[in-house]
């Protein structure tokens, strides 16, 4: 794909990037390295149309690998966005997960949270707009120029 | 034009490669995070040393089936017989599909279900689809007798607890008897002379909360002293339903015809057949014994569990019925302080004697207040996760609270049997997803059905012996501080109970069972009541 940035639109974009990045990598890391941790509480307590589906998932036998893919993904997602390696790819995957989250307890009026809120959302909350950050980085590419992809892919201009 | 691109490249790895060391950042912030929040909570686990005792030994459920007669088949007699491995063709056809699974996938306790008796026709007719050859009796002495049964479960109004046991025992049969165990005081020395004679069967009472994990691990708490001196233990009930107040449904064909109504009154007042007492009993102290038998006796075992601390010495009540003016003369809303002045629960000091059981209950709001036992050293909030709050101005947690390692006022143990975790620090989430409900437990981090253990570890002790976690000490204990409490309502006095002797104070003249059984909301003495004779007088 031919993109061409100003100096510092991709300055912008690749911040945006290492920054999402650092979160998801940072949250895979330290659940990896908390062997009790596990995403039942959170799935047991989701509120919301998707509640039965979420409360199904955290009763059944598949938590186990639920939480070992939960975490992979994590990291994997955090490497991508931060080494600039397929971005794209893992962009998508980072969404998935997301919208999960936010289904998972959607901020809707009326719904009561299981857990406290650290802000208040109506509709909109800081998973939906990671989520959409991401999806600008699917749309404005810049690991082909910073990061590892610019040694497979072709060169992005810069003006 | 060589050496400009050769710069490139270089230029251009560092761009490729500028990510990697954020990437160690980001894992070194992590491996520093995690190791603090590690090395802090081995030191509390380290400190606290807490271990979940094992739940009550079972042994074999092999041999031949025991045969079990149910006397009583209401709701909660329905459960027992599900607990027990019999569900009705209604309720497999009725029930949530859910709790079907859960209910197929039980364990065989290898019973037989081989009679019953129940004084509703409609009732006893259902209990016969639970199995092939099911008998049906219409009194419990007929079921006693002729009926080919090893046990019985027990689960009647409240007055005919004790007598059914009694006779039930004295057939050489096995008794599970519901909570509260008797009905007034003489009954509840007359059974326990029952048991002491019948000395070859298992009598259990069914306080299933002695099967909750979380509180196997509170014994565990308490004997290693970490919550320090306990001064004050608030248990609670918050209802604000009708299901919670009693006011179960009225069958549609009840009637003269298909009720033994002069059976259900047994010693209890003479009155015409009246359908509402009879499929609301709890709402008559002549039948039942309102929030004192009914609730609080759960409260008060699930902390006689943990503590062992028997019959209190002194009982005061008050309340009144404040949210369901309906007839009923049993109180709605009632709070009794059980005091026991020489309980020691910390360390031996001269300082520190003496512990108030508070029991506070609403029938008119639904807002959850926690179990909290409350510590010189710690707080521990139960319910079926645990959660210990190191107390501000602990002396044993002094040092960890100077070094940092744990805050005063914040959790510094929690145990979630549902996810099998024992955690040193909890998060405001986890402890917020804790706690819902005590219908269920856990075995091995699996949700098992409370009732189910209980019912398993009476069968276990029928066959291999044993005694179980609720018997007849237990049963005596939670009867007497039961109907203490229903005294100290009616009578508007603090009652007191002499150890020695064993029995509750009396005034002199005083009849207790009378008081305690009488079919009013309360009985005034002293200036009060002759004001109101003097009144009548006039």
């Amino acid at each position: 794909m031919e993109m061409s940035y100003s100096k510092s639109q991709l300055f912008a974009l690749v911040f945006l990037r290492i920054l999402i990045g650092w979160h998801f990598l940072y949250e895979g890391l330290l659940k990896l390295l908390n062997p009790l941790w596990t995403s039942e509480g959170y799935l047991m307590g989701s509120t919301g149309p998707l509640q039965r589906f979420f409360h199904w998932l955290g009763g059944s036998d598949l938590m186990g690998i639920i939480d070992v893919l939960n975490i992979t993904a994590l990291i994997l997602i955090g490497l991508s966005l931060t080494l600039g390696f397929r971005t794209r790819t893992f962009s998508y995957v980072g969404i998935v997960l997301l919208v999960l989250y936010y289904l998972a307890y959607p901020p809707l009026p009326g719904l009561e949270l299981s857990a406290p809120a650290e802000g208040s959302y109506f509709i909109v909350s800081k998973n939906l707009i990671e989520a959409v950050a991401l999806f600008v980085l699917i749309k404005f590419p810049t690991s082909a120029f910073f990061g590892i992809d610019q040694f497979f892919a072709k060169r992005i201009k810069t003006t | 034009m060589d050496q400009e691109n050769s710069k490139l490249s270089r230029r251009s790895v560092l761009k490729g490669l500028a990510g990697i060391p954020i990437v160690g950042g980001v894992l070194a912030g992590a491996l520093v995070e995690s190791g603090s929040n590690q090395k802090n909570k081995e030191r509390i686990l380290k400190a606290l040393n807490i271990q979940a005792s094992p739940p009550p030994p079972v042994g074999s459920m092999e041999g031949d089936p025991i045969k079990i007669g149910i006397i009583g088949f209401g709701g909660r007699g329905e459960h027992l017989c599900r607990a027990a491995g019999h569900a009705t063709g209604d309720w497999l056809e009725n029930a949530q599909p859910g709790a079907i699974k859960a209910f197929k996938e039980q364990e065989n306790l290898n019973t037989k279900i081989t009679a019953v008796c129940d004084l509703f026709t409609v009732r006893a007719k259902k209990a016969i689809t639970l199995a092939e050859g099911v008998k049906r009796f219409d009194s419990y002495q007929k079921l006693l007798e002729k009926g080919d049964v090893d046990a019985v479960i027990i689960a009647t109004a409240d007055h005919w607890h004790a007598p059914i046991s009694i006779a039930a025992l004295d057939a050489g049969k096995h008794v599970y008897v519901e909570k509260p165990m008797t009905h007034n005081l003489a009954e509840t020395y007359a059974l326990r002379d029952a048991v002491k004679r019948n000395n070859r069967t298992v009598f259990a009472v069914g306080h299933q909360h002695r099967q909750t994990q979380s509180f196997l691990t509170a014994q565990d708490i308490i004997k290693k002293k970490i919550l320090g001196h306990i001064s004050l233990i608030q248990v609670n009930t918050n209802r604000n339903s009708d299901n919670g107040a009693w006011q179960y449904g009225i069958h549609s064909e009840a009637s003269p015809a298909t009720i033994d109504w002069d059976q259900f009154l047994g010693d209890a007042p003479k009155i015409p057949f009246n359908k509402e007492h009879f499929f609301r009993w709890r709402k008559w102290w002549a039948y039942g014994s309102g929030l004192s038998g009914d609730l609080m006796t759960h409260d008060y075992d699930r902390i006689n569990c943990i503590l062992n601390m028997g019959v209190p010495q002194y009982v005061s009540a008050s309340g009144g019925i404040y949210t369901h003016r309906d007839g009923r003369n049993v109180p709605d809303v009632y709070q009794v302080n059980m005091e026991y002045p020489e309980l020691q629960t910390g360390r031996n000091d001269e300082k520190t004697m003496g512990m108030t059981l508070v029991y506070s209950a609403t029938l008119g709001n639904q807002h959850n207040r926690s179990t909290l036992l409350m510590g010189t050293e710690a707080s521990m909030e139960l319910g079926n996760s645990l959660t210990v709050y190191v107390d501000p101005a602990s002396q044993q947690f002094k040092e960890m609270m100077q070094d940092n390692v744990v805050e005063g006022g914040e959790s510094i143990y929690s145990y979630d049997p549902a996810g099998n975790n024992t955690d040193g620090i909890t998060s405001a989430t986890s402890k917020y997803f804790a706690d819902k409900g005590l219908l269920w437990t856990y075995r091995d981090g699996k949700r098992v059905d409370s009732t189910f253990l209980h019912i398993k570890e009476w069968l276990s002790c029928i066959r291999n012996g044993g005694n179980p976690s609720c018997g007849i000490k237990e049963g005596f204990e939670e009867a007497i501080t039961a109907h203490m409490a229903g005294l100290a309502y009616k009578i508007g006095r603090r009652m007191e109970w002499d150890p020695l002797k064993e029995e509750i104070i009396a005034l002199p003249g005083e009849n207790l069972d009378e008081i305690l059984l009488a079919n009013t909301d309360r009985i005034y003495h002293g200036a009060m009541a002759n004001d109101l004779a003097n009144s009548m007088k006039v």
